[in-house]
């Protein structure tokens, strides 16, 4: 018996969130008194075998095939599926990343099973599974109930705090080759169009975000100029993008970029439930706001009760002046 | 080309979500509904592809028989036929939505005598957020699927999908037919003009009624995470609050 858990890769660099996936997976196995198994799939997954083995990994499924040069949703997915036909896990497990979900998704049409998205807490059983998970972007939680012969779910990116594991797993290497028609090439990544980003929204110290009370595009230039001073960057909220002020690259929220600066300055934003679940990982909240009674203005921990257009070039001023 | 476009009918909360006594869905006694964001781009997607190089754009849904709403209001910004799945109103779970659909779509693709070019569902929905309905239908209709797609470029019998990815996109070239998962950002959605919304006042609703049996996913009860308890401090009524904020910057250490 065991619990598998599917890992990710990026052409055979380790991405973060496997950190989160083996940390989820070790407490689950345990609860569920079972071996951690983990698959690695595609071209430069053997590398990082020995880091699934850190993790605490019991067995490594390593599957390659000529066709998986790269990810792919179907191959990758049948892949996965056919390994779990091979060795029939009670449980499969990842992180709910684009891919993680894709590819357990996929999984799970495949093999005709429920799929339960972005859980937080996990309840195994015997009979049916209980479970905590996330609605609404993180706005609402839902307790759901899981029926079926075998498991599959994702835990939610960012609500497991990834650990380092007590002790390693064995990491014996199992080699697996799927049986993959050719016409699944047609959906493995073709190319890269890779930006420079610099700071990006979501890895940025300060972030400086304007709502719909900034009143123009045009308004944008002193919250931009006030970024540029402390290195950070600008955000917006959704408002802003449906009024076309700003690009949907800097929207913060449910449906945008979530955000976890040192501080998050937040002006003319009233602070709605879906705005909010992409800022509240802020490790500092300042709310510039006419409105005291806002909830973007109750729910920080400093704000100042007056007209954006007032205060942050009086901001912008005042730095310029201590720094002479 | 010829593309169908699924959408969800969500209710449009504002400072804070209520849930009902029972606890089975959010209380929209006070609430107005709306189309799930990734859907409503979706939508624009395909409208903005049939204006470029014709084909007829069909809007999709499976709820309530108040999302009718949502369906005139993609006829009003130029979607050319809209179909409803009617439900009773609860919330179905991914398994019996995606075989509703299937079955929906089979039907629609069997009264117009070819399939969809394309089929799009939001990344996502913006309520139960399953993270896989389009994936179960794509592959019961045996169609290939990518999500998180923010970039469409149609060409002869595929499409150029741009993905999302940390830093840039991945781009993948899919044969058509296909399912591809839309997330906000690929476009601006834009408003009905007075011209659209008179247009889909005369649409005609298609009705579709379909059974499907409950997966293997239910919905136990919905509540609210727990607040941060969080005191406001206030620095200030006016621009004089500035000496404070900046004394703040840099004990925090954002100001070199
Ligand atoms: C499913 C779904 C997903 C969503 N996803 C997102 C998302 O990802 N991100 C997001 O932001 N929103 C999202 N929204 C939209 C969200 O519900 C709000 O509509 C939006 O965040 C409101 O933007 P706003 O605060 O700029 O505008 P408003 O709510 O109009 O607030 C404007 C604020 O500016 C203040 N103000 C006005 N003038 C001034 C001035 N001169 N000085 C100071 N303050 C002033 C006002 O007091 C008010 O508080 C989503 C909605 C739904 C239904």
């Amino acid at each position: 018996m065991s619990l598998l858990v599917v890992l990710e890769h990026d052409r055979g660099k380790w991405v973060e969130a496997n950190d989160e996936a083996l940390t989820a997976a070790r407490k689950l196995a345990s609860d569920m008194g079972v071996e951690l198994h983990a698959a690695l799939v595609g071209v430069g997954a053997r590398d990082l075998v020995s880091q699934a083995a850190t993790g605490g990994a019991a067995v490594v499924h390593l599957c390659e095939h000529e066709v998986l040069t790269d990810y792919g949703p179907d191959a990758v997915g049948e892949t996965v599926a056919q390994l779990v036909a091979s060795i029939n896990p009670s449980a499969i497990t990842a992180v709910g990343t684009s891919r993680g979900n894709e590819v357990l998704a996929q999984l799970a049409a495949r093999a005709d099973l429920p799929f339960v998205a972005n859980c937080m807490t996990v309840a195994p059983s015997d009979g049916p599974w209980s479970m905590t998970r996330v609605q609404w972007g993180g706005s609402l939680l839902e307790d759901a109930t899981l029926d079926a012969p075998t498991k599959v779910l994702s835990f939610g990116h960012h609500s497991v705090v990834a650990e380092v594991a007590d002790a390693p797993g064995a990491g014996e290497v199992r080699e697996f080759a799927p049986a993959l028609d050719p016409a699944m090439a047609a959906t493995i990544v073709r190319d890269r169009d890779v930006q420079t980003a610099g700071v990006t929204l979501s890895t940025a110290p300060v972030v400086i975000s304007g709502g719909r009370g900034v009143g123009s595009a045009e308004g944008f230039d002193q919250l931009e100029e006030l970024a540029e001073l402390l290195g950070g960057r600008v955000g917006c909220s959704r408002a802003v993008t449906n009024l076309g002020w700003r690009n949907h690259t800097d929207q913060v929220g449910q449906t945008g970029t979530r955000i976890a600066p040192e501080i998050y300055i937040a002006t003319g934003i009233s602070g709605a439930i879906q705005h909010w679940v992409g800022a509240m990982a802020s490790k500092r909240i300042l709310a510039i706001n006419t409105d005291a009674e806002a909830n973007m203005v109750t729910k920080a921990d400093y704000a100042v009760i007056a007209d954006l257009h007032k205060v942050v070039p009086a901001i912008t001023a005042e730095i310029r002046r201590r720094q002479g | 080309m010829n593309i169908l476009v699924c959408v969800k009918r969500v209710p449009a909360p504002g400072a804070k979500i209520n849930v009902t006594e029972d606890g089975l869905s959010v209380d929209s006694a006070h609430l107005g509904f709306t189309t799930s964001p990734h859907e409503e781009c979706a939508l624009e997607e395909a409208v903005q592809i049939s204006e470029r190089d014709g084909g007829e754009v069909t809007v999709l849904t499976l709820g309530p028989v108040e999302a009718e709403e949502q369906l005139r209001y993609g006829a009003s910004v130029g979607a050319h036929h809209i179909i409803l799945v009617p439900t009773d109103g609860s919330a179905w779970d991914p398994q019996r939505t995606a075989a509703a659909l299937t079955t929906a779509i089979e039907q629609a693709e069997q009264a117009n005598g070819q399939p969809f070019d394309l089929i799009l569902f939001g990344n996502e929905s913006a309520d139960s957020g399953g993270f896989q309905v389009g994936v179960r239908v794509a592959l019961k209709l045996g169609r290939p699927s990518v999500n998180a797609i923010k970039g469409i470029d149609p060409g002869d019998g595929s499409v150029i999908a741009r993905r999302e990815i940390d830093g840039g996109f991945e781009v993948y070239e899919v044969p058509t037919p296909a399912v591809l998962g839309i997330k906000e950002g690929i476009n601006l959605p834009r408003y009905p003009t007075m011209k659209g919304r008179l247009a889909s006042k005369k649409a005609t609703l298609e009705t579709a009624e379909i059974a499907a049996e409950p997966g293997g996913q239910a919905l136990i009860r919905l509540h609210r995470p727990p607040e941060q308890a969080s005191t406001t401090e206030i620095l200030g009524t006016d621009e004089t609050a500035a000496v404070r904020i900046v004394d703040i910057l840099e004990e925090i250490g954002v100001l070199a």
